[in-house]
């Protein structure tokens, strides 16, 4: 039944971004026949290093690699296939308007002790917490969601084991998780800490990527979320060559593994056959057959563009049309002549990142904007210099700064054609408030918008966890109920992107648990 | 007509065009509401407009039937996702009976597709369905309106029709088959200085009788009531209410909304969702036409075997056996199933119900025992009567298939 090359695979992957190579890696080790299309020329998604002023190359989206578990490391030999990192354990410095800069990291608490000794106890105790309770919701992510209403053992038995999971942490830390799990990240902070510039720092993880403020329910949520996925054991690293080496040790485990890949291979659709995905079709016509479809493409656009409504029920196509995946993390990279110099930083904390969140008001405020499509003069930032660490990146003695910046609406009141001047403005006065030599410092810029970043890297609505990180898309309804445990209603299609469970941030789980989930159903 | 001043909670039901026609005829002045609409319940007698049902013609107001036009390049890609049945096979001038399922494969409503030219459709439908079609419509490029207002409904059934229809100038009337639909003309009438006016008929109806569907404008409805009651004055044409017409649509084993099935879309009770399988519309589900909403529950359900079944029921006796209860053995002791809607048949002369039995009892021929409550001159007594699983249609006449009708 196959034309073009003629080969028939057992698993076409389509899209190589980090969790579409792990799922690969993990099915051609089961002993499936893997092939791997990733539609742009390099591997990677989201995940890659790209020039972007003549010696000036920087990581597209995320900077920093802080939630892949070290477990997941190991198995996929991802040292051994190059990864190697310019900056490990990296610290945090919360940037402060008075130049009172507060660097942290989660073992080294001596300037948050000078600053705030009661903040230092409770952080320190709080972190102890974060870890406890990291530990009984690892394997919540680590699986399947289990399904409710089956009757199948192993539905009931993960049922089950969560459960205990969770009664194990006794009955403190139960209530605990109970009572904050759905809570919104400003009030837990409230209740513990008292330095606003902690707060702010502490918040800005919460929402990092989320199109969500410190007081929007939930957000606790995404901060146990980050914890759980290195069992509370979470730092930040620089990969060497940014988050582009990453990718392309993945896809060297990926390779070793067996799986083929072919690049610049835009799927345009996943074929159906009698109510079974029979393979893929390229945008070139060519039509390549396997037994199995798993795609690392967002939700709506596997369900809605690639695989098409008429092959699903309409209540799940409603579901999926009405995943909130609206992203509002824009991304800008200024290529500069020297090293920027922060008043009162030393140099070792600009191989970390820096933060521009001085309180959680602030952040809210920023975030308030961006609900009614503009953009606040006085953005949330998360700063790294990464040519600090890894000269590689810029020219001799010149340096990129790569800049987080939150909240850039999807769709932004006047179109981003007239808004990106301005934005860019905006965020280089906010920086300049703090490194006042920035501004004529810079030979280029380069910003990717959340409408930038949904072009480019092909994800509805440019978010980076594909769809809204919140508890009605968590777990056992993540992405849409009908969907949640990696297989699709139509037979022999799986999801294993971001949009899954447990979601994304550079994690790699999702791409396993849906690996092991074909290997088990697709025998 | 709503109206933007005043809010929809202070309008009155709204009137249907035909309503000043029903209202000066009505002996009863019983009007129920239907759909946001008032119509009329009984004119006169139940019994007298059912016998004008099957022994001559019947007038009866359907305007608030809900109609959808459908429209677009994706028209009959979206129907054929959303219905049932394969729709690629309803061709222009063809009416299809058919009904939509949820993702579950459990019923949402039934009701006829016109097909009026390539792509260009009309679904009438006995509930509102604009939500549920906009969900279907996602991913196809199909325009949706309710055009419930915007036509007016007359349904003309009854052995003599066609022959009336002839009378009142539709010129080859009778040539019209079932399921089909077309243009016609009603004479022009010189007393009054009327001009011909243009009808849309389809061959389709509730009664399982010779009988037609007339689909006009709302300012012409008075002109075509009157020209039908006008020829059919000598010939025993009656309007009827919803009473007469609910006896005739058992008798022809018609499902009718809140009576057999509750659309799933209402229901708030698990388990009281119904599937097509399960109402005995399996014919109606085609496997093989590609994907459809609920079409793999209902593979499974297949699969499975469905737990009910929608039977025709024989009851002894002369009482309706209106709500009953079934057991499986007179003794009352285990429940097979119940009644949905109930009858004393004037024309078969036998009780009839149809009733939702389980599966093992749905066999043609089954013995059942019906709970009865009668009430003799106000005391109440209980009977328990055999109820016999018999086969559907009740009432099939050959004169609602021949093509032409007979010229009475």
């Amino acid at each position: 039944m196959s034309r073009g090359r003629g080969r028939r695979y057992d698993c076409i992957v389509v899209g190589g971004g980090h969790n579409g190579l792990v799922c690969a890696t993990y099915l051609a080790r089961g002993g499936r026949s893997v092939l791997l299309l990733e539609a742009a020329e390099r591997l990677g998604g989201a995940a890659v290093t790209r020039e972007f002023a003549p010696g000036f190359s920087v990581s597209a989206c995320a900077h920093l690699l802080h939630l892949m578990p070290p477990a997941l490391r190991r198995e996929l030999d991802l040292a051994r296939h190059g990864l190697a990192l310019a900056g490990d354990d990296v610290p945090t410095t919360a940037l402060d308007a008075d130049g009172r800069h507060l660097t942290y990291g989660p073992r080294d608490l001596s300037g948050l002790r000078a600053r705030a000794a009661a903040d230092a106890e409770s952080y320190a105790t709080w972190q102890a917490q974060l870890r406890r309770l990291a530990g009984a919701l690892h394997p919540v992510l680590s699986a399947t969601p289990p399904r409710l209403g089956t009757g199948t053992w192993r539905d009931r038995a993960r049922l089950l084991g969560l459960g205990l999971g969770v009664r194990r942490l006794g009955r403190t830390d139960m209530r605990e998780l109970l009572r904050i799990g759905a809570m919104c990240v400003h009030d837990l902070l409230e209740e513990r800490f008292g330095l606003p510039l902690l707060k702010g720092a502490l918040a800005l993880d919460a929402v990092l990527g989320t199109n969500l403020g410190p007081r929007s329910p939930g957000t606790v949520m995404s901060l146990l979320y980050r914890a759980a996925a290195t069992r509370g054991a979470e730092v930040l690293q620089q990969p060497r060559g940014g988050l582009g080496a990453l990718s392309a040790a993945l896809a060297g485990a990926a390779r070793a593994a067996g799986v083929e890949i072919r690049t610049g291979a835009a799927v345009e659709r996943i074929a159906v056959r009698e109510d079974r995905a029979a393979g893929v079709v390229l945008a070139s016509g060519e039509e390549i057959a396997a037994a199995t479809v798993v795609s690392n493409a967002d939700p709506k656009t596997t369900f809605l563009k690639l695989l098409g409504s008429e092959h699903l029920d309409a209540g799940f196509v409603r579901r999926v049309a009405q995943l909130r995946a609206r992203g509002v993390a824009a991304k800008l990279h200024l290529a500069l002549d020297r090293l920027p110099e922060f008043p009162a930083l030393g140099a070792a904390a600009l191989r970390g990142r820096l933060l521009v969140a001085p309180s959680s008001d602030y952040i809210e405020r920023a975030y308030n904007h961006s609900k009614y499509g503009e953009f606040s003069a006085a953005p949330m930032l998360e700063v790294t210099v990464p040519s600090a660490a890894d000269p590689q990146l810029a020219p001799r003695g010149a340096h990129v700064m790569s800049v987080i910046v939150q909240y850039a609406p999807h769709t932004i009141a006047g179109g981003w054609d007239a808004q990106r001047e301005r934005f860019t403005a905006a965020v280089v006065d906010t920086l300049a408030a703090y490194a006042p030599g920035l501004r004529a410092s810079i030979r280029a810029t380069e910003l990717l918008t959340p409408a930038d970043i949904e072009r480019q890297f092909r994800i509805s609505g440019g978010h980076w966890h594909h769809a809204e990180l919140a508890l009605d898309q968590f777990f056992m309804v993540r992405p849409v109920a009908g969907a949640a445990q990696y297989h699709a209603p139509v037979r022999g299609l799986f999801l294993c992107g971001a949009g899954c469970h447990p979601g994304g941030g550079v994690m790699g789980l999702a791409g396993r648990n849906a690996a092991r989930q074909v290997l088990r159903e697709a025998a | 007509m709503l109206t933007e001043s005043e809010p929809h909670y202070r309008q009155p039901l709204r009137k249907t065009p035909f309503h000043e026609r029903a209202r000066a005829v009505s002996q009863l002045d019983s009007f129920v509401p239907w759909s946001g609409y008032t119509t009329v319940d009984v004119f006169t007698s139940v019994e007298q407009e059912y016998f004008a049902i099957r022994n001559a013609s019947s007038l009866y107001d359907l305007t608030p039937m809900v109609k959808y036009r459908v429209a677009g390049p994706d028209a009959l890609r979206f129907l054929n996702r959303l219905m049932t049945r394969d729709m690629r096979k309803l061709t222009p001038g063809k009416v299809a009976y058919t009904v939509w399922c949820n993702d579950e494969g459990h019923l949402i409503d039934d009701g006829t597709v016109f097909c009026l030219a390539q792509n260009e459709y009309r679904v009438c439908t006995a509930e509102w369905q604009l939500d549920w079609f906009r969900a279907s419509a996602i991913g196809f490029d199909v325009e949706l309106r309710e055009i419930t207002e915007e036509v007016a409904a007359l349904a003309v059934q009854g052995p003599t029709s066609c022959r009336l229809l002839r009378l009142a100038g539709l010129a080859g009337i009778e040539r019209l088959k079932p399921f089909e639909h077309g243009e016609f003309q009603l004479r022009p009438d010189p007393a009054s200085g009327r001009a011909a006016l243009p009808v849309m008929v389809s061959r389709t109806g509730f009664t399982g009788d010779l009988g037609y569907e007339l689909w006009m404008q709302p300012q012409d409805a008075e002109a075509v009531w009157d020209a039908l009651m006008e020829v059919g004055r000598t010939r025993a044409v009656r309007p009827i209410g919803s009473r007469a017409l609910n006896i005739a649509r058992i008798e022809a084993g018609f499902i009718l909304p809140k009576a057999d099935f509750v659309s799933a879309e209402h229901t708030l009770y698990l388990g009281t969702e119904r599937s097509p399988l399960e109402l005995g519309l399996a014919w109606l589900v085609d496997f093989h036409k590609g994907h459809f909403t609920g079409r793999r529950a209902l593979l499974e359900e297949q699969r499975r075997g469905p737990r009910r079944l929608l039977v025709g029921l024989d009851v002894e006796g002369t009482k309706p056996a209106h709500n009953a209860l079934l057991y499986s053995a007179r003794s009352g002791r285990r429940e097979a199933g119940s009644v949905t809607s109930a009858t004393w048949s004037p024309t078969c002369k036998r009780n009839l119900a149809l009733a939702l039995v389980d599966a093992p009892y749905s066999a043609t021929g089954s013995l059942l025992w019906a709970d009865i409550y009668l009430n003799r001159e106000l005391v109440w007594e209980r009977r328990m009567v055999r109820a016999c699983v018999v086969e559907r249609p009740f009432f099939a006449a050959a004169r609602r298939r021949a093509t032409p009708p007979a010229d009475y």
